[in-house]
């Protein structure tokens, strides 16, 4: 097993919100870049394009969580919540480029948009179904909920599906970086099912050792 | 937390508007040049090109040219925006020929000094890519007529074929594991429309050869219909009797249709045709969006071609 030394339980808020920090880095920087003329002859969808794939780079590290400490035992859910609302302001922002930057507030546009093209209708959704998941990430909508939060917040699963379905049909060739995003979230999300299965064959692995045949 | 406070600048540290304004126009200059300088030292082929105001005159802004050179979808260096020009600096565009063949009386190999002997034209058209965008480019070309007078089409050649290079050693996107087409690159147009006067096969724009990314040597430019009909580095042209095959509808035969003409009453399945971003204006706050043209603006050139045909099912 894996092991990396552990951060001193004194450390765990700041280094969440290092995360935070470090999370909104991307948007800050691109958008410097894209208000400055650094991103080429068409910034605003340039933009909108990087802030969408950050966003399912979020979402990707929030399900690898899970997979990371089963399988390499490394315990990294302290930072899940953060990295799941890091996902869900990037899905903002870039649901916001589009709206704001790319069709200007045409609101007939974004509509028919929406109603019309899959792949739109299927982001869209997407950023409906993260709203109540956001609300919901606080300890006290946790304690509340119980259970419910715990199946509620599997929509998440729903979300990455439609995340990527998003991305292949939006691009006019899955190439290397579309592949590499849309594999790493089929495999995080085909990890599920597998779950139960492979930690009960680890935890009969890891049982001790029963003495060889005695007689 | 204390509040944020602005930092406190004096109003004489502030620099005066014209003079900020000047410094940029002095380090755009200088970026300028050395981009030229890039050009220059990756293309043994950048050349100044003489040629006469063409028909069509067209009384629309420019795109910078850098933006024409930078901004550009050709899959064969890459689908990045600006991949070809970054990626095709060891493509060869000399020497070049193209082979026109088929259903001719004489079929005939073409040089690339023969080609740029023939009486060059400024052309500027705009340019409508089938992604939602669009310039405005001075061309500098000769009609495609010109080339077919000379090989004789027959009676019954009904549509022209072309066919890009393949070379996979120059072309990064040819090559590798992910390829976003199958190579060729090949387009086709129906006769009528290759003999159409508007039709060119270019060779240079901005008073210059053709960049590598814009297709060096030669290329097509048929400007009623969406970009990607305008294939670029052409090694053959092929007069057939049949509809010829061409990359994209292949590809995906429900989005991208043989004509493939600007039409803003045909939606792309996956996006409105209704307005185009034109690039190179208005930047990241202010994007310039314009209505699409029927026929890229050019119908009263080119609509007689399809009369009585559907162009919602001949999309």
């Amino acid at each position: 097993m894996l092991s990396i030394p552990a951060l001193p339980r004194r450390y765990h808020a700041a280094s969440i919100w290092a995360l935070y920090v470090v999370g909104l880095c991307p948007a800050a920087w691109y958008f410097y870049q894209a208000a400055t003329g650094g991103l080429g002859f068409n910034p605003v969808k340039t933009f909108e394009h990087l802030i969408g794939i950050w966003a399912l780079r979020f979402i990707i590290l929030t399900l690898a969580v899970t997979p990371l400490r089963d399988i390499l035992g490394i315990n990294w859910i302290r930072y899940r919540r953060a990295l799941g609302l890091l996902a869900f302001y990037y899905v903002v922002f870039h649901f916001s480029v589009y709206l704001l930057l790319d069709l200007q507030l045409n609101f007939g546009a974004v509509g028919s948009d929406i109603v019309r093209r899959p792949y739109i209708t299927i982001g869209f959704a997407c950023l409906l179904l993260l709203i109540p998941l956001a609300v919901t990430s606080n300890n006290w909508s946790i304690r509340k909920l119980g259970q419910t939060w715990v199946k509620m917040h599997k929509l998440i699963y729903l979300v990455a599906l439609g995340g990527a379905l998003h991305y292949v049909l939006a691009v006019k060739s899955v190439t290397l970086v579309p592949f590499i995003h849309i594999a790493a979230i089929g495999l995080l999300l085909a990890y599920r099912p597998l779950r139960k299965p492979f930690l009960n064959w680890k935890r009969g692995k890891t049982r001790p050792a029963r003495p060889a045949t005695t007689t | 937390m204390p509040a944020f406070r602005p930092p406190h600048i004096s109003p004489t540290e502030i620099t005066p508007r014209d003079i900020y304004l000047s410094r940029r126009n002095f380090v755009g200059t200088v970026a300028a040049g050395a981009g030229l300088s890039v050009l220059g030292g990756s293309s043994a082929f950048a050349a100044a090109l003489s040629a006469s105001p063409g028909p069509y005159k067209l009384d629309e802004k420019l795109t910078p040219k850098e933006a024409v050179t930078t901004y550009n979808n050709f899959y064969e260096f890459g689908v990045g925006k600006e991949d070809p020009s970054q990626n095709s600096g060891a493509f060869k565009p000399t020497p070049w020929t193209v082979k026109v063949e088929g259903m001719v009386g004489k079929p005939k190999e073409f040089g690339l000094d023969e080609i740029l002997k023939m009486k060059l034209e400024e052309r500027r058209y705009r340019m409508r890519c089938v992604e939602g965008w669009s310039m405005v480019i001075p061309w500098i070309g000769f009609p495609l007529a010109a080339i077919l007078d000379q090989v004789e089409p027959l009676g019954s050649a009904k549509y022209v074929a072309f066919e890009t290079v393949v070379r996979p050693e120059e072309m990064p996107g040819q090559g590798g594991l992910f390829q976003a087409l199958p190579w060729p690159y090949v387009e086709g147009l129906r006769l009528d429309e290759a003999r159409h006067p508007l039709t060119i096969l270019a060779v240079g724009l901005y008073g210059e050869t053709l960049p590598n990314q814009n297709g060096a040597p030669i290329r097509l430019v048929v400007p009623w219909k969406y970009g990607f009909k305008g294939i670029k580095s052409i090694v053959k042209i092929k007069l057939v009797e049949e509809q010829p095959q061409t990359t994209w509808k292949n590809s995906n035969a429900r989005e991208y249709g043989f004509y493939s003409n600007v039409n803003p009453a045909v939606d792309h399945p996956r996006w409105s045709q209704a307005t185009e971003q034109r690039i190179g204006e208005g930047g990241f706050f202010g994007t310039k969006r314009v209505d699409t043209l029927p026929f890229n603006g050019y119908a009263n050139e080119v609509a007689s071609l399809y009369t009585g045909m559907d162009l919602k099912a001949n999309y």
